[in-house]
């Protein structure tokens, strides 16, 4: 009987942890504010502010959130295959062209509400599309799934910018973009949301594809603990020897679970592009994909965490561009230093403090260890 | 009564509702051989992870050589004097002898200062207790019993006192076996306690001074081993008479289900691992395959069972080809009716994280009564695991527990539970009773003779000679690869020894 470290209490595993992770992040990170000669104190203060002190700010914080949720369930539905998708970035940013190209065919045929589903149709497509290739490689030849994904990364930057300068720019247009989409391609707003709760602002481009993101975060969490293929795919994920044993196909498995965590990244590319913007820009995603990973991992692949780590890092983009608006020692990079230990205590260090966490639990309260603790995924 | 190594207290843990351990008392004197026995889900290996600092206990008191020690790590535990020798052995597995040994205890930060130590202290240990290994080996090409051995060189480097071994013998040939219990009485004449947990009442009557019987998580009678028996400590484990024998009646063979015909399978690497085996299973019969483990059983059940490609060869059940050396699906086998008890329950029968309701339909989850269209139809998961759970007798009954917490013996279960209640026609058991206490043995055994009497056909493997012998209706011998006699149920255990070691097939090629 193999008899690991006892488990912690579920609140403290999926609460008191991240928590904590992210409590040292901040600390590190005002060490480096101070450093630079500048109060943390204000500098935390200008950051909440920023991102929920007014209904513009949260306005921007829920779009960013948007785009992270996004990225953040195509990660998470790859790690509960064991899959490590990386190539949420370019995923997302292929998936830009099929939210561009029903856009620009449509835009003066259909009224939104038409044009919205074939967008999504559109973006979750080319999405699937993207990360079916480096899943047939992994699946037929073994090739790793992190490096393919990588380098999908790099042929889809490319590719984008091929197209961007070439085949959809107007022709008289100086611009790497397309045009404007006409009206019937803009995806309404959610102002009246923000309103709702007594917010006045201007405009923000929060837009309905938060709530298809929220959809989604609960559609996720469907597939993966109640149907079938979910059953499949976590199977796969904790014992390919037990997957095999139980006849599930693994090529086929990881083929399909990659195309849905790609088709998640592709529709990422709504909220910008349809969204917001309103036209297919170089570089739309911004890093999107890649702190969807932090995301997953803050959020430990499940649905109910990430959202609210979307939502965090929603908050860091804002009420960064906030802080380097305000104070002119911290530069837009110093907000891309916080964002990083954020990433690097609740994601890469995630573990850090589990063994004193459960050493501490242990001597306190050890009533709390154990069954009550057994994890019930899902439910 | 000379001192007692360790002396628990009151021990009491509980695991949600589960009380794994209460009020514990027990007194283990210096010098000696301790067994301590139970049922599955008992609470032995509870109570040894708090010896050894893996839990905690809620309540009670540990003293070690008459100080009450505070265990709350293993570091503690190691620091006291208290070494374990893990079921799953905790080695890393590219490591070399030496390097496990040093783990953890590498001393000096020059790694190379560290390592001439412990190669002369290795050295000396090699030399007190006999328990030669190569200290430059690579642990992942040893036999699992030399593996054990480092196991416990490891603990004595530590210098353990102390040392606690949970179901050593699962994994090991009889003759590994015998030769660990050499060691362990070498090591109590040096003066160590040693602390066995075993499931094989022959072995506690071999090696044990006392014995310990523990049940429902108490302890229920500690006995000097020279005036217990068997019969009276598998009466005490499971609180009723256990039948240490199956009864079975005459089998009635019927038609053919399973032909093997010259199958031959390699494994990763390319050695041959089944050569050119043949043979067949009826209706109505149970065949057991014989062998010490790694003479080409596994991978013979395993290329039967479609999960490992075959060289060639052909098999047929039931009339109608397998494809092993092609496109066999262990799904499409199934639904024509085989059923696969894997020898792994670990790493193949089961998903350790999955709740215990998802592992009972593992490979039986395409079945149209566990799912509404693409869905789970959770309701029905839940409930036919609560039939099984009953029927089986798993404990706790509790189909919403993680299968990792489940004890050895109840996730054997859960296995067979599975396998066997989908009414297979042909149905391959490989180890069925590895880790299971002397109750579920009756049981499970039980089952597979009924199983037979329904007309199934059952083919078994086992490393476990007794088993074979009372269960099969005809023993097939493995050795290297090939099928080297077949005998019937009456064999002498002696006649079958002889061939499990090779005796004849060398013999013949001479
Ligand atoms: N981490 C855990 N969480 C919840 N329950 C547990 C945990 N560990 C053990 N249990 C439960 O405690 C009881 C005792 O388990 P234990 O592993 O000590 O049994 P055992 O006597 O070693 O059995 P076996 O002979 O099958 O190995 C069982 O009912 C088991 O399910
Ligand atoms: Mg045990």
């Amino acid at each position: 009987m193999a008899t690991p470290y006892a488990k912690l209490p579920a609140w403290a595993d999926y609460g008191l942890i991240p928590l904590i992770n992210l409590v040292v992040a901040f600390l590190v990170a005002g060490l480096v504010v101070l450093l630079v000669g500048e109060s943390p104190i204000q500098a935390a203060t200008l950051l909440i502010k920023g991102a929920f002190g007014s209904g513009a700010g949260i306005g921007y914080t829920l779009y960013y959130a948007t785009s992270f949720i996004f990225t953040g369930l195509a990660v998470a539905v790859a790690f509960h295959c064991g899959l490590f998708n990386i190539g949420g970035e370019g995923q997302a940013y292929v998936g830009g062209l099929g939210v561009a190209l029903v856009c620009l065919g449509f835009d003066t045929v259909f009224p939104w509400w038409i044009n919205f589903p074939l967008a999504i149709i559109g973006s979750a497509a080319i999405g699937a599309f993207w990360a079916m290739i480096p899943a047939y490689l992994q699946a037929k030849r073994g090739s790793h799934i992190v490096i393919t994904t990588i380098m999908f990364n790099f042929i889809a930057a490319s590719l984008m910018v091929y197209l961007l300068v070439g085949p959809l720019k107007p022709l008289n247009s100086m611009a790497p973009q397309t045009r404007t989409f006409a009206v019937d391609a803009h995806l309404p707003k959610l102002d009246w949301l923000l309103e709702m709760f007594g917010a006045t602002i201007r405009s923000t481009p929060l837009n309905l594809s938060f709530i298809l993101a929220l959809v989604m975060a609960v559609a996720v969490w469907a597939l993966i603990w109640r149907t079938k293929l979910g059953y499949e795919i976590r199977t796969m994920g904790f014992s390919p020897k037990a997957a095999r044993y139980a006849g599930i196909g693994e090529a086929r498995i990881i083929v399909i679970t990659m195309m849905i965590s790609g088709a998640l990244a592709g529709m990422m590319a709504l909220n910008p592009v349809m969204g917001d913007q309103h036209r297919l820009q170089l570089d739309f995603v911004t890093g999107a994909g890649f702190v969807g990973i932090a995301v997953a991992l803050m959020g430990r692949s499940h649905p109910a965490g990430i959202v609210p780590a979307a939502i965090l890092f929603g908050m860091l983009y804002q009420g960064g561009a906030e802080i380097s608006f305000m104070m002119p020692n911290i530069s837009r990079d110093m907000i891309v230093i916080i964002q990083g230990l954020v990433i690097l205590f609740a994601g890469a260090l995630e573990n850090m403090f589990r063994p004193a966490m459960q050493a501490a639990f242990a001597s306190f309260s050890p009533r709390s260890m154990g069954m009550g603790t057994a994890k019930r995924e899902g439910a | 009564m000379a001192q007692a190594a360790i002396e628990l207290k009151g021990i009491n843990k509980s695991f949600g509702a589960v009380r794994a351990n209460r009020d514990i008392d027990i007194e283990i004197p210096q010098g000696t051989i301790h067994g301590i026995i139970g049922e599955n889900g008992a609470g032995k290996s509870t109570l040894m992870s708090i010896l050894y600092g893996f839990y905690q206990a809620d309540s009670g008191e540990i003293f070690v050589k008459g100080q009450k020690a505070s265990i709350h790590t293993p570091n503690d535990a190691i620091a006291a004097g208290i070494g374990m020798v893990h079921q799953h052995f905790m080695l890393v597995e590219n490591f070399t002898v030496l390097e496990n040994i040093i783990l953890g205890a590498e001393g000096a930060s020059l790694l190379n200062k560290g390592i001439a130590k412990a190669r002369s202290e290795l050295q000396r240990l090699e030399k007190e207790y006999g328990l030669e290994v190569d200290p430059d080996a690579v642990i992942e090409e040893l036999p699992v019993g030399l593996q054990q051995r480092v196991e416990i060189l490891k603990a004595l480097y530590r210098g353990a006192e102390i040392l606690i071994l949970d179901e050593p013998t699962g994994v090991l040939t009889p003759a590994e076996a015998d030769h660990l219990f050499r060691i362990l009485r070498m090591l109590k004449d040096q003066g160590k306690t040693i602390v066995l947990i075993t499931h094989k009442l022959r072995e506690i009557m071999a090696v044990t001074d006392n014995v310990s019987v523990m049940r429902q998580g108490t302890i229920v009678a500690t006995r000097k081993t020279a005036s217990t028996t068997v019969e009276e400590l598998a009466e005490l484990m499971v609180g009723r008479r256990v039948l240490l024998q199956v009864e079975k009646g005459k089998a009635k063979p019927g038609d053919f289900k399973l032909s093997v015909k010259n199958l031959t399978v390699k494994d990763g690497r390319g050695v041959t691992m089944v050569d050119d085996v043949s043979f067949d299973v009826r209706a109505g019969e149970i065949v057991g395959i014989a062998g010490v483990a790694g003479n080409g059983q596994s991978e013979l059940i395993e290329a039967i069972a479609g999960t490992r490609r075959a060289e060639s060869g052909s098999v047929t059940m039931k009339g109608k080809p397998i494809d092993v050396t092609g496109t066999a699906d262990p799904a499409e086998l199934r639904k024509r009716g085989l059923a696969h008890v894997p020898e792994d329950r670990h790493h193949v029968g089961l998903v350790l994280p999955f709740e215990e309701n998802e592992n009972a339909i593992l490979g039986y989850h395409d079945d149209p009564k566990f799912l509404n269209g693409a869905f789970l139809n959770i309701d029905a998961i839940r409930s036919d695991a609560r039939e099984k759970i009953e029927k089986y007798d798993i404990r706790p009954a509790d189909c919403r527990l993680r299968t990792a917490n489940f004890s050895g013996g109840n996730q054997q279960k859960i296995v067979l539970a599975r396998e066997m209640e989908n009414d297979p026609g042909v149905l391959i058991v490989g180890q069925p009773t590895r880790g299971v206490d002397v109750g579920a043995i009756e049981f499970i055994h039980k089952q597979l003779i009924a199983m037979r009497d329904r007309g199934k056909a059952v083919l078994l493997v086992s490393v476990e000679l007794d088993e074979i012998r009372s269960l099969s209706d005809r023993i097939l011998v493995m050795f290297d690869g090939r099928v080297v006699g077949e005998r019937g149920p009456d064999a002498t255990e002696g006649e079958l020894g002889l061939l499990m070691a090779g005796v004849e097939a060398q013999e013949a090629a001479e």
